[in-house]
């Protein structure tokens, strides 16, 4: 991670006061010794935690971010090796990887937006109209969410197949003699699992950020005889757009990377950036090639996330 | 709609609106009763007409060794990884919420990294580190994989309660002459119980549904939902797979339901 302080940045130096509670003189002197219980605690978590959290998020992506610059996977693999830029290179020369990477972006924008776009009434609902059931409005709407994902998946199959609940209820009620087979194996198909399984996470970060509007704003442009719909325009909406932004980040850093779902739904039309990698991890065991693919995709999300942070205001959105 | 002078606001009178929320609803619920509907359904393949009630997917499923292990093994790595989570981001919240130092932001973006890079590039990258450092493909790493990616959660679970927490039991504790680990033990520790407990079973529900790691982990021992992946080919063992979901469903809803019980304690 370039720009960020190296792994020796581990905290050298620790002031007494904890961090909600102004230190005070009589806490803040004993810490300067070097057995002090309090710093001896600091040490005793802070090195396994940063142990643990380096060793096994920072170290592999910069094993695989080597390994990108490996010519192939013959020999130790913690040998030195001469340093190619061929994947790279590859990469940047073959125009399908590229739109697939775009279409992976774009199918994850149209998700993430449209899951938002619907999550945004349900979320409204749920601040200002349910009263007293909001909490039990809630739980309902997130238990679809907290059952698995891949049986979930696997029950839109069951709906969309050409054997499937539709198609079999169609035809049993004679309106179609042929199955339609448009609604599976293909990236419509992909888009719409998607958007269907995220809805209910989506609507949490917006159901906050609303939870944090001041409801005598609403009153005073209510009082200033604003029309409902000028309230909203004016001031629910800006108000919301911390969660909202939340909402649309939550659901498209995960679908940008989404292998499986295209696996399970998407047919050989439907397949998006993740599946390349998987195939050159699991299939074609082209590791190096393989990581120069994964970097690329580490890049545009960290990008991505970057600018949609700016947007978002984690603290605004936590109140902290 | 009428403009509501002198009383308090209410949000938009939209008649439409619990529609929408109700059709939803609906929608998102069909999917898990059909599930449920053909998990009884007498017929191998998943079509209407139904062809009577019966129990024997139920049976069938406890005769079924191969999908029983790969039950258990997901019992083991959910249960390895939620403990190891819990505990890791419990330490990672009490520093962040006690403690000033420098590196607090990046450890604060370290815990919450999981969450940002695409689990892909995740699995890529762990799978690389395994080989190289030539650890084979096993329960191990999938649980190892599992404890990253449930650390945010864990940790913003703790966090959350520990930042919202008066500090002056903890003063008062301090006063009272109890030394700053007693104070972590006896204190801090009690107060935060049910958002550890909360955040634990959220680590567990996390692991035992994920599939997009354990699919580039896993070696010959296989967890439910790779095993499942693997299964959703063949027709004729659908019925069992969706009589084992429905029983795993009820499951995990009642740890869900549990676990949010205790959080609002």
């Amino acid at each position: 991670m370039p720009g960020r302080p190296p792994a020796g940045a581990v905290p050298e130096t620790v002031t007494a006061g904890a961090d909600p509670i102004p230190a005070t003189a009589a806490g803040r002197a004993p810490s300067r010794r070097p057995l002090n219980p309090r710093r001896a605690t600091f040490w005793a978590l802070s090195l396994p935690a940063w142990a643990i959290l380096l060793s096994l998020i920072v170290v592999p992506l910069l094993f695989m971010f080597g390994l990108s610059f490996r010519p192939d996977l013959r020999g130790d693999l913690l040998a030195p090796f001469n340093p190619t830029l061929d994947h790279y290179r590859q990469v940047v020369e073959t125009a399908s990887w590229w739109r697939q990477l775009g279409l992976s972006t774009l199918m994850a924008a149209i998700v993430a937006l449209v899951a938002t776009a619907v999550a945004f009434p349900l979320a409204y609902f749920l601040a200002f109209r349910a009263g007293r059931r909001a909490g039990l409005y809630l739980i309902l709407l997130l238990v679809p969410f907290w059952t698995s994902y891949l049986l979930r998946v696997m029950a839109w199959k069951l709906m969309l197949g050409t054997e499937g609940v539709i198609n079999s209820s169609l035809a049993f009620l004679g309106v179609i003699d042929a199955p339609l087979d448009a609604l599976l194996y293909n990236r419509n198909a992909v888009v719409i699992t998607l958007i269907y399984v995220w809805i209910p996470f989506a609507t949490l970060p917006i159901l906050a950020a609303l939870g944090r509007i001041d409801v005598r704003l609403h009153d005073a442009a209510a009082d200033l005889y604003a029309s409902p719909w000028q309230q909203l325009r004016r001031v629910t909406l800006p108000l919301a757009i911390p969660g909202l932004a939340a909402a649309f980040l939550m659901v498209f850093i995960p679908t940008v990377g989404e292998y499986v779902t295209p696996l399970l739904v998407g047919g050989s039309g439907g397949t998006m950036y993740g599946n390349i990698i998987q195939d050159f991890f699991l299939r074609a065991a082209n590791w190096p090639l393989g990581s120069a693919l994964s970097m690329i995709m580490l890049v545009v999300t960290m990008v991505l996330v970057v600018i949609g942070l700016r947007v978002v205001q984690p603290r605004r959105l936590l109140g902290v | 709609m009428e403009t509501q002078v002198g009383r308090s606001w209410r949000g938009l009178r939209l008649p439409a609106l619990p529609g929408f929320y109700w059709l939803l609803i609906g929608l998102l619920y069909l999917p898990i009763v059909l599930l449920a509907v053909f998990s009884v359904n007498a017929n191998t393949s998943l079509t209407l007409p139904l062809r009577g009630f019966t129990l024997q997917w139920f049976e069938r499923l406890f005769e079924t060794p191969a999908l029983l292990t790969a039950v258990k093994n997901s019992l083991i790595v959910a249960t390895a990884s939620s403990l190891a989570a819990t505990a890791l981001g419990t330490m990672v919240a009490i520093l962040l919420s006690r403690f000033n130092f420098r590196g607090r932001g990046l450890l604060t973006g370290l815990a919450i990294l999981p969450l940002i890079v695409p689990y892909v590039v995740l699995a890529v990258a762990l799978l690389v580190l395994f080989t190289v450092i030539g650890i084979d493909r096993s329960l191990v790493t999938i649980a190892l994989a599992h404890t990253v990616v449930a650390v945010p959660y864990t940790t913003l679970i703790v966090l959350a309660r520990l930042i919202g927490a008066e500090p002056q039991l903890e003063d008062a504790a301090m006063d009272l002459g109890a030394t700053y680990p007693g104070t972590l033990r006896l204190v801090v520790l009690p107060m935060a119980a049910p958002a550890i407990a909360s955040a634990w079973i959220t680590a567990f529900t996390v692991s035992f549904d994920e599939f997009a790691l354990a699919l580039f982990l896993a070696g010959r021992e296989q967890t439910f939902p790779v095993y499942l992946i693997g299964q959703l080919r063949f027709a004729t063992t659908l019925p069992v797979l969706i009589a084992t979901a429905v029983l795993l469903m009820i499951g995990t809803l009642t740890l869900i339901l549990v676990a949010d019980r205790i959080r609002r304690r």
